[in-house]
């Protein structure tokens, strides 16, 4: 077992169990509880590939450089308030800024990168803009290269340092601290105000119209530009969201992140079926319980070939996903 | 050329049958649109004059020494990695170029090619093939898992294939990094051996670059020919048939899911050739990361630079930005460093800091702007 070079939320927990036939259980539930509060962050970077490719059945490979850019303004953002250090009340406070400012940020970049970069390739073949994407994933990449430099970052672990670190369960062996708290405290909402939004109101009911049938939405008078634009600004606002709950909860950010998590959460979207919005929660947990199951089970270094593996998989015998229905590809 | 010329440009009013039936035409000969800041004329000449330069570089007492004297780069080896990346870039430019099919794992041929070579050649290992018959197995191996990718994904559509490649070329690199029993993990397999020529002995091969330059360059030069030619072969045609409208080629009696495996399995053998000869070169199989993703996207900028499906294109492209990264930005770093413009040491005056910026920004203008590529081939449309 890979302990050694293990996620940073591991690292503390492994040694308090032995591997006695009576601790299985609680070492499984542990698994099972770490993948979960990762999975519902998978979920929420899965939501904005799904909302976006669900409006415009584009790959948007930038997503999860845009999150490791949230990142990086929580890491500044974090600096100028001062939060290193400080009482709970202003930790709280201050991360309630940064959960703010950070998404507004994220979703404005996206829908600006969606004016410059893909609108202009809306009547493109469909594979201009997947490349105009990749594009735009490598200049972000490279700015957050400029900005937080070439090594790995460490972020703060505010919530544990500033709030407590107790473990929520009392006594018991399974650990579920604060900080575990604040990422389902979080997520959760989030998914359910998300539900809600587009099942209820108007420009919801635009999205999933444009979604649909775009000719046919803009027939019946919706501004299917605005609509695209808006569901990037959300897409961009949840990866933003999500950035900050990672930060807080990893600890370690780099300009490299990106890839990976995007892959991570891009293969959650499509594993519940990419354009659900239920399926990218879906799939955003099992992926966060095969990450947590595959280190604790298989071997942390083995995690990320088995999650790819799983990409493949599925894209070759189930491309609709989990919950997704069967629809033949117009000719 | 001339042929071209005589040829009435014909209206744009049947631009529908036009396409379909370009796209089935034998010929091919390069019509640069008007668009083109390069003339056909000039790109005749630089199609003469870039091979001579490159064939009489090293031959030029010297040269390669006073350059290396002047900007502490060995031209010489740099231009050999060159020519190798071409080989990667032709074969990239196989399954996106000619068939259409966006493939983003090439890095994952490329060192499983290394590879192969590597754990075929090595002392600690008890094969100790000759490099020859270790880079005749790294083609065929490569090209073999080539197939058995492609065969049960093709049928998917672009940018799920695109996924797929992918997912399987990180899969190969975390395979190839965390086996450390078989690939050394991060530290590579080394030393590979010479290859083996007469009348050269192995100590030249080490003393001289201009052996392994020469070899590769013959192969490049090989490969060139050859994708010419099959370029107006019956199954150069079909791929580009496929490309420009799969359901009417299948109407032709095209056998497009053969037509696809095919692509697939040529640009993976020739990426596997690539990494030998890559491995070869450094001596070594360079560990994983120098197969990773961005391998992958450099190459892919390298050809829609350049223009898919189009083979000068795709050497232009090569040209220009690996020359870039491998050649001009070491050097310009290098003067900056001497002349004290960057006294404070600011990463922004740094150029190799700004190549994913670059790359991304090609990509983004090319599709923007110029989707066909500098060079572009004649009907080539955009992925």
């Amino acid at each position: 077992m890979a302990s050694s070079n293990s996620l940073p939320l591991f690292s503390n927990r492994k040694s308090k169990f032995e591997n006695r036939k009576s601790k299985m259980w609680e070492t499984f539930l542990q698994h099972c509880l770490i993948g979960l509060t990762n999975g519902s962050l998978f979920a929420l970077i899965a939501l904005g590939y799904t909302m976006v490719y669900g409006i415009i059945e584009l790959v948007n490979f930038a997503h999860g450089d845009l999150f490791m850019l949230g990142c990086f303004l929580a890491f500044t953002l974090l600096a100028w308030l001062g939060l290193q250090g400080a009482g709970p009340v202003w930790t709280l406070v201050g991360i309630g800024l940064i959960l703010i400012i950070v998404p507004i940020f994220c979703g404005s970049l996206n829908v600006a990168v969606d004016r410059i970069v893909y609108r202009p390739l809306r009547g493109a073949p469909k594979l201009a803009p997947l490349v105009s994407a990749i594009g735009v994933s490598f200049v972000m990449m490279n700015v957050g290269l400029f900005w937080g430099g070439a090594a790995d970052l460490n972020f703060p672990d505010l919530i544990s340092q500033n709030l407590s670190n107790h473990n929520l369960l009392g006594n018991s062996p399974i650990q579920f601290t604060p900080k575990d708290l604040m990422v389902i405290a979080t997520t959760v909402p989030i998914m359910i105000v998300l539900t809600l939004f587009v099942q209820f109101t108007k420009l919801g009911k635009a999205m999933r119209a444009t979604a649909q049938n775009p000719v046919a939405a803009q027939l019946m008078g919706i501004n299917v530009d605005r609509v695209i634009g808006a569901t990037f600004a959300i897409g961009g606002g949840l990866a933003g969201a999500a950035s900050v709950i990672y930060a807080l909860y990893i600890n370690t950010i780099s300009f490299q992140m990106g890839f990976q998590n995007g892959l991570y959460a891009f293969t959650a979207a499509v594993l519940g079926g990419i354009g659900k919005i239920p399926g990218a929660v879906l799939g955003g947990l099992v992926i966060g319980l095969v990450r947590a199951l595959g280190s604790g089970y298989i071997g942390e270094k083995w995690t990320s070939p088995l999650i790819f593996m799983i990409l493949i998989v599925i894209l070759v015998f189930r491309p609709t996903g989990l919950l997704g229905a069967q629809t033949r590809e117009k000719v | 050329m001339a042929k071209d010329e005589k040829q009435p440009k014909k209206s744009s009013a049947n631009s529908d049958l036009r396409l379909q039936g370009a796209a089935l035409l034998p010929d091919y000969a390069q019509q640069v649109s008007k668009r083109s800041p390069i003339s056909p004329n000039s790109v005749f000449r630089a199609e003469i004059i870039l091979p001579l330069l490159f064939l009489l570089y090293p031959l030029i007492p010297g040269l390669d020494n006073w350059l290396f004297s002047r900007t502490n780069t060995s031209m010489g080896s740099q231009l050999t990695l060159i020519f190798i990346f071409s080989i990667l870039a032709i074969g990239l430019n196989v399954v996106v170029g000619y068939s259409g099919l966006l493939h983003l794992g090439i890095a994952a041929f490329f060192g499983i090619g290394a590879y192969i070579t590597g754990i075929l050649t090595v002392p600690s290992y008890p094969f100790q093939f000759g490099f020859w018959i270790a880079l005749a197995i790294a083609t065929f191996g490569a090209g073999l898992l080539g197939v058995i990718l492609a065969a049960p994904t093709l049928r998917l559509r672009g940018d799920y294939l695109a996924l797929v490649t992918l997912g399987f070329g990180e899969v190969v690199r975390f395979s190839i990094r965390n086996l450390e029993e078989i690939t050394a993990g991060t530290r590579g397999l080394n030393p590979l051996p010479s290859p083996v020529l007469p009348f050269v002995s192995e100590a030249s091969w080490k003393i001289d670059y201009r052996w392994f330059y020469y070899l590769t360059l013959a192969m490049l030069l090989a490969i060139l020919w050859l994708m010419r030619n099959l370029e107006r072969s019956r199954l150069g045609r079909a791929w580009i048939a496929v490309r420009e409208d799969e359901l009417a080629a299948t109407c032709m009696g095209i056998n497009a899911a053969r037509v696809k495996l095919s692509a697939f399995a040529l640009s993976a053998a020739l990426a596997g050739l690539a990494g030998g000869l890559y491995a070869t070169k450094l001596t070594s199989t360079a560990g994983p990361d120098a197969f990773d993703f961005n391998r992958s996207m450099i190459m892919l900028c390298c050809i829609i630079l350049g223009g898919l499906g189009s083979l000068r294109g795709t050497l232009l492209g090569v040209l220009i930005l690996i020359g870039f990264d491998n050649v001009l930005a070491p050097i310009l770093d290098g003067v900056i460093q001497q002349s004290g413009i960057n006294a404070s040491n600011s990463r922004f005056l740094v150029f190799s800091n700004w190549r994913m910026f670059i790359f991304g920004m090609t990509l983004i203008l090319i599709m923007r702007y110029r989707p066909m590529g500098l060079l572009p081939a004649r009907m080539a449309k955009a992925a």
